[in-house]
C-alpha cells in the first residue's frame, strides 16, 4: 500500500483484493462519508511497468468536499472485483474499462460491450491497438505487427 | 383458451427525433407500461481519448469543443484547468473573469436549447424557435471573441486564445438587458400551464439516494434536493467571487428539473453582469517560456523568444510527470478530465467523465414503472448529449 500526493490530490494505492473492503469503509464509515463515485477508469503500462494495467477510482465525498483517488494494479488476464454493490454508478463505468481496455471485472451485473459496436474484438484503448487501420512497423512492433481483428 | 399476456420489446431507435442523438433505448412494455430499459449507446463513438495519445495537449484541446457539442466553451475550460493544474500555473486575472463570463453564456446558451428542444419533446413545438432566437445572441458573442459560432477553442492553456474586442462589453450587455424578459416570456408560457403540468409533474422521479448511488450530478441531482454544484463547493476560476444562488428541487420530477435551469438561466445572467464590470486590466495570457507562446513583437526581436515559440509550436510543451483530475460545473453536469502525463509532449492518457454518460446510467431508475410517453420527457429532462456519453 502506498499513499502520495500530486498538486493537491491523495492517491492511495491499495491491493486487488482488498478492494471492496477498503471501497465499504471509505462510504460508511461517518467521518469520512465518500459517498459519491465520480471516475472509473483505466491505464495501460504496455511494457513499461508490470503489471501492465491500472484501475483509478476516483471518490468524492459531498460532506467534506474532498476528493481522493484509489489505484489498484491489474496484470493482464486477471479479473478486478467489482464495486457496482457500492456505488451503482460503477456499472456503466466498469463496462467501458472492459470495452476499452479488456479488464473483466466479477460479480458485475452485465459486463458487455458498451462503446464499441457489437461482436467487435479487440480492446481500442491498449496501447498495442493500432490508430489506424495502417500503423507504420517500428522497432517496438517489428516482430509483432499490429493486427485489426476485423 | 387461457388468457395470456406477454411484454412486448419495441426498439427506440438510434434514429428518433426525441432522443437528443443517437441514442437507443429498448424498451420493454406491457401495454403502455414500461417494464424494462435499457438504454445502448456507442454510435457516436469516435475515439477521442484514444486520439489524445497521439495529439500534443495544445492540439488535442480542439477536439474537446466537439465532446459536449452544446457547451463547447465549458468543455474548453474543464480540459484548460486540468492541464494548468498539471502544470501548476494559473490563469492571469483577466483571462479568469473573461473565463466566467463565457462559460456562464455557454450555460445559457445550452439551457436555452435544452428548453426548446425538451419543449418540442413534450409537445409545446413553439418554443423551439423562441429558444433559439435567443441562443443567436450567445453564438454571436462567440464569433465576436474568437470568430466561430460554436466550436470556438477560445480557451487556452494558460489563459485565453487573443484579448477581447473593445466591443465585447456592450455587446454582453445587450444579452443581460433582453434577456430576462424573455426568459419571462417562456415562464408564462409553460411554467403554470396545465398540460405542461400534467406531463411533467411526478414524471421520471428520482430519488436523491438513487441519483447520489447513479453517480447523477448537474440539475438532475439537485432537482432530488441534493445542494451540490461545483462552483459552490469546490469552486474554479473565481467562481468564489461571485454572488448567486444555487436553485434546488423537491420531488426529483421532471417538472423540478425544468424549474431549476430556468432559474439557472437567471442566476448565470447575474454572474456574467457582476463579472462584466469587474475584467481587471493586464495580459490574457500567462507568459511562461516553455509554455505559452511569448508575445509576437519578443519573437521577432529577441532571440530566446524565438527559441521558445519554434520549440513549442514543434514539440509542445512539456509537463511535469503525473496526473491529474479537474472537474467543473458543466450545463449537465461535473464533467471531469483525468489526464495523466509521462512527461512528452503528448498525454499518456486522457479520460473525460461526462455527466451525460452518468445521467443516462440512471433512466431505468426513472422510467422504469412508467408510461411510454413518459420515456421522451425523461430523456429530455436528463439534458443528454451523445457527442459527451460516446466521446
Amino acid at each position: 500500500m502506498e499513499v502520495r500526493e500530486f498538486r493537491g490530490e491523495i492517491i492511495i494505492v491499495i491491493p486487488k483484493d482488498k478492494l471492496v473492503q477498503v471501497c465499504a469503509f471509505l462510504r460508511d464509515d461517518s467521518e469520512l462519508s465518500y459517498n459519491f463515485l465520480s471516475d472509473l477508469t483505466s491505464l495501460d503500462f504496455f511494457e513499461k511497468k508490470q503489471p501492465r494495467f491500472e484501475v483509478n477510482y476516483h471518490l468524492l465525498s459531498h460532506a467534506n468536499r474532498c476528493r481522493l483517488r484509489l489505484k489498484v494494479a491489474v496484470a493482464e488476464g486477471e479479473k478486478v472485483p467489482s464495486v457496482t454493490s457500492i456505488w451503482s454508478t460503477a456499472n456503466w463505468h466498469e463496462r467501458e474499462v472492459y470495452d476499452l481496455m479488456g479488464i473483466e471485472f466479477e460479480n458485475h451485473p452485465d459486463l458487455r460491450r458498451i462503446l464499441t459496436p457489437d461482436g467487435w474484438i479487440g480492446h481500442p484503448l491498449r496501447k498495442d491497438y493500432p490508430l489506424t487501420y495502417e500503423e507504420p512497423q517500428f522497432t517496438h512492433n517489428r516482430e509483432n505487427p499490429p493486427q485489426l481483428a476485423e | 383458451m387461457p388468457h395470456q399476456t406477454e411484454t412486448m420489446t419495441i426498439n427506440m431507435g438510434p434514429q428518433h427525433p426525441s432522443t437528443h442523438g443517437v441514442l437507443r433505448v429498448i424498451l420493454e412494455l406491457n401495454g403502455e407500461t414500461v417494464v424494462k430499459a435499457t438504454p445502448e449507446i456507442g454510435y457516436l463513438h469516435t475515439g477521442m481519448e484514444k486520439l489524445a495519445e497521439h495529439r500534443l495537449y495544445a492540439h488535442w484541446l480542439t477536439v474537446t469543443d466537439r465532446m459536449d457539442y452544446l457547451a463547447p466553451m465549458s468543455n474548453n475550460l474543464g480540459y484548460c484547468l486540468a492541464v494548468e493544474k498539471l502544470l501548476g500555473i494559473e490563469a492571469p486575472p483577466r483571462a479568469q473573469v473573461i473565463r466566467v463570463i463565457m462559460t456562464e453564456l455557454t450555460r445559457l446558451a445550452s439551457h436555452l436549447l435544452w428548453l426548446g428542444t425538451h419543449a418540442m419533446d413534450i409537445g409545446a413545438m413553439s418554443m423551439l424557435l423562441y429558444c433559439f432566437r435567443e441562443r443567436e445572441l450567445v453564438l454571436g458573442i462567440y464569433e465576436l471573441v474568437s470568430g466561430q459560432r460554436m466550436m470556438s477553442s477560445y480557451f487556452r492553456i494558460g489563459g485565453l486564445m487573443k484579448d477581447i474586442p473593445p466591443d465585447f462589453e456592450s455587446r454582453v450587455k445587450e444579452i443581460f438587458q433582453i434577456m430576462p424578459s424573455r426568459i419571462g416570456e417562456y415562464e408564462d408560457l409553460l411554467t403554470n400551464n396545465r398540460i405542461w403540468i400534467q406531463r411533467t409533474k411526478g414524471v421520471g422521479v428520482i430519488s436523491a439516494q438513487d441519483a447520489i448511488d447513479w453517480g447523477v450530478t448537474g440539475p438532475s441531482l439537485r432537482g432530488s434536493g441534493v445542494n451540490w454544484d461545483l462552483r459552490k463547493a469546490i469552486p474554479y476560476t473565481g467562481y468564489e467571487k461571485y454572488d448567486f444562488n444555487v436553485p434546488l428541487g423537491k420531488n426529483g420530477d421532471v417538472y423540478d428539473r425544468y424549474l431549476i435551469r430556468v432559474q439557472e438561466m437567471k442566476e448565470s445572467l447575474k454572474i456574467v453582469e457582476q463579472a462584466l464590470g469587474d475584467i481587471p486590466p493586464g495580459d490574457y495570457i500567462s507568459r511562461i517560456p516553455g509554455v505559452t507562446l511569448p508575445p509576437k513583437e519578443d519573437v521577432l526581436t529577441n532571440m530566446e523568444a524565438l527559441i521558445y515559440q519554434f520549440k513549442l509550436v514543434v514539440h509542445g510543451m512539456r509537463p511535469p510527470e503525473g496526473e491529474v483530475y479537474q472537474a467543473i460545473e458543466s450545463p449537465r453536469g461535473e464533467q471531469g478530465f483525468y489526464i495523466c502525463s509521462d512527461g512528452t509532449g503528448k498525454p499518456y492518457r486522457v479520460h473525460v467523465r461526462a455527466p451525460s454518460f452518468v445521467n443516462l446510467s440512471a433512466l431505468p431508475k426513472m422510467v422504469e414503472g412508467g408510461l411510454v410517453a413518459d420515456v421522451v420527457a425523461a430523456i429530455g429532462s436528463i439534458d443528454i448529449v451523445l457527442g459527451e456519453i460516446d466521446r
